[in-house]
């Protein structure tokens, strides 16, 4: 009982948390990030305008930030869960009013400087506060349904506000980075399988919500060949592109697909594609090692966090992660539905970047804070 | 409390690396799937991206050229300056239009009928805006360039054919390619692409026509082009050198002037054609940009007929020229020798039948000779009931006559030389002996093509050797037709001595004292001509019109008028050409074709002075440029 006093570990001095820093994931996710800057200027036509120059200015904030981040206390973050996914929940519903009066799909809230995209920032919310939630609950009480009723209501809050943008692939990851939480904080088995049953029962009513455009992609990703000047032209066009691509590539700037424009969307959602196109299977393996090195590091941290917060958010923020990185591959290897899903610290957009720099950001916290104990009650 | 961590420590660890397992494992999936298409499946993607990006574009080949025995181009490509506008390039297409339009004329409807074009492709394909710009207005969009921003000169080619109307029939024309004509040759699918319509353009159009080239064009994912990868230039068509001569054929086509009727000019002994004039005739120059229906119509409806070539599609009764068939076959059957002689009164009756000769009051005591060179009709209605008309058929089709003789212009005709079986098959009547002696003077159901009489005519003076007609001499560039040339045509078996007693007879149809046609003896340098007269009676002048004051050919309309027929050879002692000229309703033989012949020949002995064939050997070619 010793440990009910709260405490093992005092806070660590800035120094030593600067000391701490995981200065090796710093560099990891700067050569990604490099790779990408390379990509825009290649999609550009060799230019840093319009997109790399940007790229790199956000990118040096974002870095900044993920420092600033991982050198705040892990308590603060852990206090600020609830009003962070708060607030969240409010720039949803407001990105849902503009755009029923702009009259079409917005996703984004204009500040001027920052155009943002609460749908990016929501998931990182989600994970903060469903470590909070299941952080404060017992072991034997995680099945219970009144602990359960938390997480669900807030996940399908905001999954239902991003389906009506509608936004297929940021419902899907929510869900699915709700599900990982909920895994990882000990539901039982039977319960997924009971979710997942109900899931599939829902498949018909969510099928009614879609929009058409959704509907036409999913049923064009399980036949892509119906319509190849349609709605399978970009996974058609990706395929090409990749598959032609080769072992070793056309060559850095090279790429005929992409810089012909037959590849949509190259510098965003679709840039994976010319990476492979013009590195070949040697640099697009090259980024998923890179990738799977940062994953790796994530789960590292999470499970030498003393904190049970600290390793529900890493390993919250690797899935997260990794759902990204998945879902844009397999999208543009035509594995699953077109979904607007960007690839992480590549993708052009400036929300993106910065959401991820965030959510490494504090994984990196869960490292510097990795000895901290936190009580139930988010004290020490 | 601690405990209890553990536990959901032992959890969270469990799970986690649970979790961290599968995510490696998806991303092994992600791996082996990117495996599978950029390496085992990469040819099939490499091909798809080349499909994609390269564009084939084809080059159309210049057209061959059509060259006459001197080598003047008869047929040529001249530039086509067409003007363009390009929309991306011109901030305002209506505005620029407007002011293209004060420098070449453009009417209203063309420039909504551009701007729909414009409004329909993209923004990057230039549009025609007119075709066949004159120089000046060439010059004159060139000078103003800076205010004309998108628009531009373009320059492709066009088929002029420079001699117009004279050799409209041989050279035909080339024509925008219709549906039927599509034979697997890429280059037929080429917008604006022309294909040989009629005469020496439709037979050799293969040879003419080229090969098309290709340019290899990277072009992005809207079709815009981005660079040439690769170029097969096109392989020009093969020039086509005529037999025939463009100056003559213009001598022969100013003689008929404004009658309707064929000329055929001819090497005796090699058949090859020197001049084919079919009047009236037609601008083939007009065809190539294509014929308004009226125009079209005008031409079509016309009685005169200027779209057939009438000198191989025309087919007459050969009239008195028919007499040497007669005649040869009547000396080779043994039925008349030189001796024979027949009493003409003026008629031959037969049966209940009078058939009369042209001479009312007869030609008393007639020999073969004299029944060539006054054409006497009851020599030859006697002759030919003594022959039969089997033996006369067979004769006629030896000469040349009632059948096609594979001449290499389109459109050829058989005529027809009647015989009993045909009779019997077509008609289902039996052969009744009047038909024998009408057909003995070449009229009945005997038609001939002005291009058959002047085959007969060249096998009789050419000691009767089987020359076939042509009007292509060679294509350059190999594929030579000059092989024909050098073979000596084959003996059609007609004895040498009945050949001369017909020759000698038909030179004194212009020669002797009593010939028909005096009129047109001719005398080049003590070089004489021989020939025959026709005139073939389309219909008789009936009771009617003979009590209505119809007494003459002339009164008649014009198509119940005589044929007027003349076949010609020179030089009487050692004849080289053979000359035919039919004259459609043109009236008495001796009186309208005669003098045509006579003309012609006499420029053709003046051309050709030595005895030495021309054009028989490969005659060096005056070098002209191709256009380019």
């Amino acid at each position: 009982m010793s440990y009910d006093g709260g405490f093992s570990g005092s806070e660590p001095t800035l120094r030593e948390k600067i000391l701490r820093l995981n200065w090796g994931l710093v560099l990891l996710v700067t050569t990604t990030a490099s790779l990408g800057f390379a990509m825009l200027y290649s999609a550009a036509n060799a230019s840093l305008e319009p997109w790399a120059g940007r790229q790199m200015v956000r990118f040096a904030i974002g870095v900044a930030m993920m420092i600033g981040v991982a050198l705040v206390e892990l308590r603060f973050w852990l206090k600020a869960a609830w009003p962070f996914y708060a607030i969240n929940l409010v720039l949803l519903v407001a990105v849902e009013i503009i755009g029923d009066i702009a009259g079409g799909a917005q996703r984004w809230l204009d500040f001027g400087v920052l155009q943002l995209q609460p749908s990016e920032t929501m998931k990182i919310a989600v994970v903060l506060l469903l470590a909070r939630h299941f952080h404060c609950v017992d072991v034997e009480d995680v099945n219970l349904p009144r602990t359960l009723l938390v997480p669900l209501a807030v996940v399908l809050a905001p999954t239902a506000l991003v389906m009506r943008q509608p936004d297929l692939g940021t419902a899907m990851v929510l869900v699915m980075v709700g599900g990982a939480m909920m895994w990882l904080a000990g539901v039982r088995f039977w319960l997924f399988a009971a979710l997942i049953a109900g899931a599939a029962a829902a498949v018909p009513v969510a099928w009614g919500f879609l929009r058409e455009y959704q509907k036409q992609r999913v049923l064009t990703f399980l036949d892509p060949g119906s319509d190849p000047l349609g709605a399978g032209y970009h996974i058609l066009q990706s395929k090409i592109a990749l598959g032609s691509g080769g072992m070793f590539g056309k060559g850095f700037l090279a790429g005929t697909q992409s810089h012909l424009n037959f590849l949509p969307e190259k510098h965003t959602d679709f840039i994976f594609t010319m990476l492979a196109e013009e590195l070949g299977l040697v640099g697009a393996l090259g980024l998923v090692v890179l990738y799977a090195l940062i994953m790796a590091w994530g789960v590292a941290i999470a499970l030498l966090a003393r904190s049970h917060f600290a390793r529900m958010l890493a390993m919250g923020l690797t899935a997260n992660f990794f759902l990204y990185v998945f879902v844009n591959i397999a999208m543009v290897m035509g594995v699953v539905p077109v979904v607007g899903v960007p690839l992480p610290l590549i993708s052009y957009g400036g929300t993106a970047m910065l959401a991820v720099l965030f959510a490494l950001g504090l994984v990196m916290c869960c490292h510097t804070h990795r000895n901290i104990w936190i009580n139930r009650r988010g004290g020490s | 409390m601690q405990r209890r961590d553990n536990d959901r420590q032992r959890v969270f660890t469990r799970r986690a690396a649970l979790l961290a397992g599968g995510q490696l494992l998806l991303l092994g999936g992600l791996a082996a799937r990117m495996y599978q298409m950029q390496v085992v499946e990469s040819r099939k993607y490499q091909t798809l991206a080349e499909e994609n990006r390269i564009n084939l574009r084809l080059l159309a080949p210049s057209r061959g050229r059509i060259l006459d025995r001197f080598g003047v181009p008869l047929a040529v490509n001249q530039r086509n300056y067409r003007v363009v506008v390009t929309a991306e390039n011109s901030p305002d297409v209506a505005d620029t239009l407007g002011r293209l339009s004060r420098l070449v004329s453009l009417s209203d409807d063309e420039r909504v009928r551009i701007l729909r074009e414009i409004r329909r492709k993209r923004k990057f394909v230039p549009v025609t805006v007119r075709e066949y710009l004159s120089w000046d207005e060439v010059a004159l969009v060139e000078v103003n360039a800076p205010d004309l921003p998108g628009v531009s000169i373009e320059v492709g080619e066009l088929r002029a054919y420079p001699s117009g109307a004279k050799m409209a029939h041989i050279l035909g024309y080339v024509a925008a390619v219709a549906q039927e004509d599509m034979d697997g040759d890429p280059l037929l699918d080429l917008p604006g692409f022309r294909i040989g319509r009629n005469g020496i353009e439709r037979q050799f159009d293969a040879a003419l026509r080229g090969r098309a080239g290709a340019s290899q064009l990277e072009v992005n994912a809207l079709g815009r082009i981005i660079r040439e990868l690769d170029r097969r230039e096109s392989e020009p068509g093969q020039d086509v050198v005529l037999t025939l001569d463009a100056a003559l054929q213009r001598t022969a086509t100013a003689r008929i002037g404004e009658e309707s009727g064929a000329v055929v000019v001819m090497e005796a002994a090699t058949g090859a054609v020197l001049a084919l004039a079919s009047t009236p005739s037609y601008d083939p120059n007009a065809f190539v940009q294509g014929l308004t229906p009226a125009e079209w119509s005008a031409l079509a409806d016309d009685e005169r007929a200027p779209l057939r070539n009438k000198a191989v599609a025309g087919e007459f009764a050969p009239g008195s020229t028919f007499k040497m068939v007669v005649a040869l076959a009547a000396l080779e059957a043994g039925a008349v020798d030189a001796q024979t002689q027949f009493y003409c009164p003026g008629y031959m009756e037969l049966g209940d039948g009078k058939f009369h000769c042209w001479r009312e009051h007869g030609h008393g005591s007639v020999d073969l000779a004299r029944g060539i060179a006054e054409s006497c009709d009851v020599y030859f209605y006697e002759t030919a009931r003594r022959v039969g008309i089997d033996r006369i058929a067979a004769m006629a089709t030896k000469l040349g006559l009632g059948r096609r003789l594979g001449f290499d212009l389109p459109g050829e005709r058989a005529g027809l030389i009647p015989t009993r079986a045909w009779k019997t098959a077509t008609l289902g009547q039996g052969w009744v002996l009047g038909e024998t002696l009408v057909a003995g003077i070449g009229q009945g159901y005997i038609v001939t093509t002005p291009l058959q009489l002047a085959v007969m005519t060249a096998r009789i003076v050419n000691g009767g050797r089987a020359v076939v007609p042509h009007v292509a001499r060679d294509v350059v560039q190999g594929r030579a037709l000059a092989a024909r040339l050098s073979a000596e045509a084959p003996s059609l078996g007609i004895a040498p001595r009945n050949l001369a007693l017909v020759v000698d007879a038909m030179a004194a149809v212009i020669n002797g004292a009593r010939g028909t046609a005096r009129v047109a003896r001719l005398d080049v340098g003590g070089q004489l001509m021989g020939g025959k007269t026709g005139t073939s009676q389309v219909r008789r002048i009936s009771r009617a019109e003979r009590l209505a004051g119809v007494r003459k050919n002339s009164d008649l309309p014009w198509r119940h008028r005589d044929h007027a027929l003349f076949v010609a050879f020179a030089p009487v002692a050692a004849p080289r050409y053979v000359c035919a000229v039919v004259v459609e309703h043109g009236g008495g033989g001796s009186a309208v074709a005669a003098p045509i012949a006579r003309d012609v020949m006499a420029e053709v002995l003046r051309r050709y002075p030595s005895r030495e064939a021309p054009g028989a050997g490969v005659a060096t070619l005056p070098a002209h440029d191709r256009p380019s």
